[in-house]
């Protein structure tokens, strides 16, 4: 290998480097779950992923960036490790900030309309379009026109 | 017949009216699940010092529970209107929210302090069990320690005139008319 030879490895190497060294930082911002188990890494992933943030409403606690967010996901992993189940940790969040911060919420009677609101609908419509094609059944077929009296018609219309 | 033709118009005016209305509801206003509930546990310090301030100083008269932060742009709008409320005597304790005690002071002592007592919460651990999400937020207190009312955002005439007023004076016997 000549001179060129070397100097062009050492480029492709240190570009090489560069290119880990950006995309290290490039890496979202770690979670630390080291310490979790990988089944309560797994029960980690899942609950952070159903929790909504509640500074930025339309991401969960997973994607969100906000401080606060942080701060729930550093509750959800220290609660895990304190063996806690996946129920008293949605229970310890709702009872700060209410049912709003579940992307799932519960079937209440304030829910009632969330949950059943689109099938209600699905109902109506189904209905409107039975009445529809129930009238169109129904409809009699128009009497066929007598030949006699159309004749006599446009015969007087042409005189 | 004519009942056919109407209907059409009667729906979108009904959807009108829904969405108006929709649109008048802040999403960013998250009802709290701990209206009516007795203020949640905490132990802090007082603002800039080592002297512990626990919960259970905020009881035997209502008054408001401010959370504020010196970095927050909110806080400097509400602020004069705080001053104004703290000329007419309403204890304010105000709970500095994931601040740094020594900024926290410096704002308070270049626009003027509205509270009685004030309490550094710097990790937000008091904040997150009282479920604030975004600073300010203002808790009304009874003299049982129960959270009658929250407000988020800044806190203004119109709102305390509307909400907070009234329950306050239901509090404490005396004051604007008392209780009858």
């Amino acid at each position: 290998m000549g001179r060129r030879g070397v100097d062009r490895v050492v480029a492709a190497g240190a570009g090489l480097l560069l290119m880990a060294w950006t995309m290290a930082w490039a890496e979202p911002t770690p979670v630390a779950d080291d310490a979790l188990l990988p089944q309560q890494a797994q029960r980690y992933q899942a609950l952070v992923n159903e929790l909504r943030c509640l500074v930025c409403q339309n991401q969960s606690i997973a994607d969100s960036n906000a401080p606060l967010a942080a701060d729930l996901r550093d509750q959800v992993r220290s609660q895990i490790l304190a063996g806690r189940t996946d129920a008293e940790i949605t229970d310890y969040v709702t009872a700060r900030y209410g049912d709003f911060v579940l992307y799932r919420p519960p079937f209440k009677p304030a829910t009632w309309l969330l949950w059943l609101g689109p099938f209600a609908l699905l109902l109506v419509g189904l209905g409107v379009a039975g009445v529809f094609v129930a009238r169109r059944a129904h409809r009699t077929p128009a009497a066929a026109p007598d030949p006699e009296r159309l004749r006599r018609l446009l015969d007087e219309e042409s005189r | 017949m004519r009942l056919r033709y109407l209907l059409p118009v009667a729906a979108l005016f009904a959807l009108v009216l829904l969405f108006t209305y929709g649109l008048r509801h802040d999403p960013r206003e998250v009802p709290s699940p701990l209206i009516g509930k007795p203020a949640p546990d905490f132990a802090l310090r007082v603002l800039g010092t080592d002297e512990p301030y626990v919960r259970d100083q905020l009881l035997g008269r209502p008054l408001l529970v401010n959370f504020w932060a010196s970095w927050c742009a909110g806080c400097q709008v509400e602020h004069p209107f705080l001053m104004e409320l703290s000329r007419r005597g309403v204890e304010i304790v105000g709970i500095d929210y994931k601040d740094v005690d020594a900024d926290g002071l410096r704002w308070l002592a270049r626009h003027g302090n509205p509270y009685r007592s004030l309490v550094a919460d710097p990790q937000g651990r008091a904040g997150l069990d009282w479920g604030v999400y975004g600073v300010p937020e203002t808790f009304v207190l009874d003299a049982q320690g129960v959270i009658v009312h929250k407000h988020i955002g800044p806190l203004d005439e119109a709102a305390w005139q509307a909400h907070i007023a009234p329950l306050m004076a239901a509090g404490t016997p005396g004051a604007a008319g008392g209780r009858r």
